[in-house]
């Protein structure tokens, strides 16, 4: 495209926010009763990274890498992408988040959730938004409650989730760990601020936190 | 016997029989406003319609039929313009649903664009075409003059192959109006499109009369700037003389000023509403406004 300076972020915009919020609805009744899963996988995961028993971790690792592979390839892929064409070049991010969580998943010592102070309190902040308070807000912007985005179905509650577990870990790996959630964090920011939507501040802010929280 | 006749009528229609008499649809009665082709004669109503975003509806089964119920009242209304991109997401298969679904009107024209870097563009417009289900497009624009030399080249190579009517290229937002303007003088371009309203008016200094020397179509995009000027409008009274142009609305005084402009050929508004596709295709019907008129709806838009 010519003179990209000369194009805003609403110019990017491909879609109305009509068609955004109605892709949750359709994508949680295709899915349906997946959510709970997910909802389930995210809270044993906090418990985990909480209780920390022996290979906590690993396990950790493990849902999530799954859930990553799952949200790129049946929400990004297979739904978003059809109304948004650069998604495809997005989505294979989460795949490989997906792969280098399995790597968290077999090497020893690289992701230890035992981070106390500020980084476990924050982190379980994150977490409780994307398991608790994500789900009620379609409640709060009085909108049908069928377009509840869910953590590890809809792609901005799996991000900052990760980001709120990654915050309670320390290790070699999480480093690598952070930028694919952070840069779908600030994606999804913008896409919902240039459609007007203060659900935006959400993971702008997680993004934030996590910066703030990461280099304490 | 005239009389008789019309107490016959009068009498069908006193008893609901009037239905059974064909009625001709509100287009054929009071067609729309036309503009000609230069390049080949060709007549064409002056409203059209856009599908940036508001086709862009994925695959959900209720949106790309509200798409289809949005390009039947067009075609109603005696519209034939409906132009897409390959930009534009999911909203050449949400077109391509429309026409199917309304038995592929013979009144469409086509409208689609090229847009790849350096790539296969004419594997992009085949893509289109299947896209849409039609045999061939009647017009096919290089997308913000994206590799344009080599896109026009080839397209200029279909269109002496039959396989496509008009060619051009678009912009939008008044980018690049010099590149246009040097295209539209040394390159054999049926049409441009540009963005052109009541508030961006430096068409009118160059392009527009420009295009009217060399004989070029033009279309016309972003009319309402993305909705941004009805919404800013939509905040103020319509002038007390609106109703001597036939204007109702904020989007009617937009187009009505666009399409009085004699050098514009089609306006391409979008929209997902069926009561505003017919809104906009009022537009081009009645009075028209002159010189006077045209300077007057400027000036009141200024002064808000």
């Amino acid at each position: 495209m010519s003179e990209w300076w000369s194009y805003r972020p609403e110019d990017m915009l491909l879609f109305s926010p009509r068609v955004y919020w109605r892709m949750f609805e359709l994508h949680n009744a295709a899915i349906w009763p997946l959510q709970l899963v997910a909802l389930a996988s995210g809270i044993v995961m906090v418990i985990l990274a909480t209780k920390r028993p022996p290979r906590g971790e690993r396990w950790i690792a493990f849902m999530l890498a799954v859930i990553w592979l799952f949200v790129g390839w049946a929400f990004l892929w297979h739904r978003y992408a059809t109304i948004n064409w650069a998604i495809r070049y997005i989505a294979p991010l989460f795949a490989l988040q997906s792969l280098l969580l399995l790597i968290a998943c077999v090497a020893p010592q690289v992701l230890l959730f035992d981070r106390r102070g500020i980084g476990k309190w924050s982190g379980s902040t994150l977490a409780g938004i994307a398991l608790f308070l994500y789900p009620l807000l379609p409640l709060t912007f009085a909108a049908n409650r069928e377009q509840a985005e869910i953590f590890g179905i809809a792609p901005d509650p799996t991000a900052i989730g990760t980001l709120g577990l990654l915050l309670m870990a320390r290790g070699k790996l999480r480093k690598f760990l952070l930028p694919v959630p952070i840069i779908w964090c600030l994606i999804s920011g913008l896409t919902l601020w240039t459609m007007e939507d203060p659900r935006a501040l959400l993971p702008i802010a997680a993004v934030a936190l996590t910066l703030a929280v990461g280099v304490w | 016997m005239p009389i008789a006749r019309r107490l016959v009528l009068q009498g069908m229609l006193a008893t609901g029989a009037a239905a059974l008499v064909p009625t001709p649809a509100p287009s054929e009665e009071n067609p729309p406003l036309t503009r000609r082709i230069p390049s080949s004669g060709e007549v064409i109503p002056v409203v059209g319609l856009g599908s940036w975003i508001t086709f862009n509806v994925g695959d959900d089964p209720v949106l790309v039929d509200e798409c289809a119920d949005v390009m039947a009242a067009f075609f109603e209304a005696g519209g034939r313009m409906i132009d897409c991109s390959p930009m534009y997401g999911s909203s050449q298969s949400a077109i391509g649903h429309g026409l199917a679904k309304l038995g592929h009107p013979k009144a469409l024209f086509s409208a689609e664009k090229v847009w790849t870097s350096g790539g296969d563009g004419a594997g992009q417009i085949e893509q289109s075409r299947q896209l849409w289900g039609v045999p061939r497009f009647d017009l096919i624009q290089v997308h913000n003059l994206l590799d344009w030399q080599e896109h026009l080249e080839m397209l200029v190579e279909m269109k002496a192959a039959g396989k496509v009517r008009y060619v051009g290229v678009t912009t939008s937002e008044g980018r690049r109006h010099d590149l246009i303007e040097e295209i539209m003088r040394t390159q054999p371009v049926d049409f441009v499109q540009l963005t052109y309203n009541v508030i961006d008016r430096e068409p009118e200094q160059r392009l527009l009369p420009l295009a009217g020397d060399r004989g070029i179509a033009v279309i016309i995009n972003r009319p309402f700037q993305q909705g941004a000027l009805t919404r800013r409008l939509g905040r103020e009274n319509l002038p007390p003389w609106a109703a001597e142009i036939g204007v109702a609305s904020w989007a009617q005084f937009i187009l009505k000023y666009v399409v009085s402009h004699p050098g514009v050929s089609v306006v391409i508004p979008a929209t997902t509403r069926v009561d505003h596709v017919r809104e906009n295709l009022d537009a081009a019907r009645g009075t028209i406004p002159d010189a006077a008129m045209r300077a007057r709806m400027v000036s009141y838009v200024q002064d808000l």
